[in-house]
């Protein structure tokens, strides 16, 4: 899932400033599952920046969609627009960017940072897993992602900064190369680390420019 | 003839020394000057460190030329941090272009520790590859892309490796593969818990590693009793041994003894089968560097053909 965290609510206030009428709008996807940006958030939201903003006459409203990234789950807000000068997003930056497009002459303000792809391993509490790198080596490291989980995303095992199973950057941060050693241990797979990895192929991550994924049988005949 | 006098040294069978001087926080060349002239004669070859702990400083390669200049032989640093493949591989063109005769290939510090902790890091290649990239260069002629060069960077390549990481045991794989990738010598972590070091070099002698590298061992002498407890307690992938504490907070005279240390440590780590140098990092004290290779015994240093 896409882990997201809301804005400083000074912040938010500082990005609104100048518009009168303003739309909350919730993500039911991913960010109402890390409770950061769903419709409960949402009706917070609008209750506190109407009171911030209360001197200034600002009105507020909310709702929630089902998903910001799917132009047409956006249409529902279609009839509702033309009350509002401005939009206050809580989905993750692929929601910001749908409603964005989807409404052109609406100004979009985003209220959470997205953080990672990720995923809860406590109650309340959330961890990065995967990079998108483009180009997964999973079964190479034992079901655990180096590019994502070592601070320096190295390849050929861990730095010398691992000790205890900790990285160099703080004793809170697990080393992934550490993790991956110990899981390839169990596994009898302790040969995979001898292997001399070669550079990745970058390009097939962000670094080629923004990426694009065809998925054949689902593009209507005639389009490419 | 090999061009790099530390390889000629290692190839002589002589006991190999080489000191760290690093580049100052502006671009004072007499900094480097001074500070090289300082160790002159009493180390082989001298490590320039490349913004080390990630503090912005000179390059190592201008600080390195400068070395140079005043007749030092430098062994460029070169992490992975700041760079991506094409700047790296640009770089080793221009160390080898400027007659650097040694790369030392190495991950870096996160920029998480320097005074930019707000950077971009790179990590394009990790280390293991950039020794390959260089080997490639010099051996095949070919960049990472497979293109051809016409003239070949023809230097010596080291590289490091921390027995007071762990996983231990991989440890010695990942020597092993830094020695496939293409490292000819390495330099460690400092030693200061000498009996991990003896089990890291018994696994490495198990393995034949020492006869297709030259491994120096990391020393360093520790000014006061705080900074070694700091090491101890603070510093990602280092190990201090308590007796070494011990020793700096009961001397009346602590630089005296912290250099009695490091002698005797010397001494110890030349009984060790398979080191054949020592690699000595006085950071922020490099004047102590002579009195500790006349008082190890391995001043004046061998003098080589070429010279």
């Amino acid at each position: 899932m896409i882990v997201g965290e809301l804005k400083p609510v000074e912040e938010i206030v500082a990005k609104v400033k100048g518009y009168s009428r303003i739309l909350v709008v919730g993500c039911g996807g991913c960010v109402t599952v890390c409770q950061t940006g769903g419709a409960r958030e949402a009706e917070t939201m609008a209750h506190l920046l109407g009171m911030a903003l209360r001197d200034l006459h600002v009105s507020l409203d909310w709702t929630c969609v089902a998903r910001q990234c799917e132009f047409e789950l956006l249409e529902e807000l279609k009839p509702r627009l033309a009350s509002f000068d401005a939009i206050l997003s809580l989905a993750c930056g692929v929601g910001v960017q749908a409603v964005a497009e989807f409404f052109p002459s609406s100004p979009v303000i985003p209220g959470l940072n997205t953080t990672f792809m990720g995923m809860p391993v406590r109650h309340g509490r959330f961890e990065e897993r995967c990079q998108a790198c483009g180009d997964c080596i999973l079964d190479l490291t034992a079901g655990i992602c180096p590019v994502a989980r070592c601070s320096k995303s190295l390849l050929n095992g861990p730095c010398g900064g691992s000790q205890n199973g900790k990285c160099e950057i703080s004793a809170e941060v697990e080393c992934a190369w550490h993790l991956i050693y110990e899981r390839l241990e169990r596994l009898g797979r302790l040969d995979n680390l001898e292997r001399l990895v070669l550079p990745k192929n970058w390009a097939k991550s962000r670094d080629g420019g923004p990426r694009r994924m065809v998925r054949e049988g689902l593009v209507p005949d005639g389009e490419e | 003839m090999a061009r790099s006098k530390l390889e000629r040294i290692l190839q002589s069978g002589s006991f190999a020394v080489t000191a760290e001087v690093g580049p100052p926080k502006s671009c004072n060349a007499a900094f480097v000057r001074k500070k090289g002239n300082l160790l002159r004669g009493y180390a082989d070859a001298f490590n320039v460190t490349d913004n080390q702990t990630a503090i912005v400083r000179m390059s190592s390669i201008a600080a390195g030329i400068v070395l140079q200049q005043e007749g030092l032989e430098p062994v460029i640093q070169m992490t992975c941090r700041d760079r991506n493949r094409i700047a790296l591989q640009s770089d080793v063109l221009g160390v080898a272009a400027l007659g650097i005769p040694n790369i030392l290939c190495l991950t870096g510090d996160h920029q998480s520790f320097g005074n930019h902790p707000e950077a971009k890091n790179v990590f394009d290649l990790d280390s293991i590859q950039l020794i390959h990239t260089v080997r490639t260069m010099r051996d095949e002629g070919r960049f990472i892309c497979g293109e051809e060069m016409k003239v070949r960077p023809d230097v010596f390549i080291g590289c490091v490796e921390n027995p007071f990481a762990d996983p231990f045991p991989f440890r010695v794989t990942r020597l092993k593969k830094k020695i496939e990738a293409g490292a000819q010598f390495v330099q460690t972590q400092c030693v200061l818990e000498m009996e991990r070091f003896r089990r890291f070099m018994e696994m490495v002698c198990e393995q034949g590693l020492h006869e297709r590298a030259a491994v120096l061992a990391g020393v360093m002498p520790i000014k006061s009793a705080r900074m070694a407890r700091y090491m101890q307690k603070n510093v990602a992938g280092m190990m201090v041994a308590d007796d070494i504490c011990e020793r700096l907070e009961k001397a009346q005279d602590v630089q005296e003894e912290a250099i009695n240390i490091v002698v005797e440590q010397i001494a110890q780590i030349r009984e060790i089968p398979g080191v054949r140098g020592i690699h000595i990092m006085a950071v922020a004290w490099e004047e102590v560097v002579p009195e500790i290779v006349r008082r190890a015994g391995l001043y004046p240093r061998p003098v080589t053909e070429i010279e």
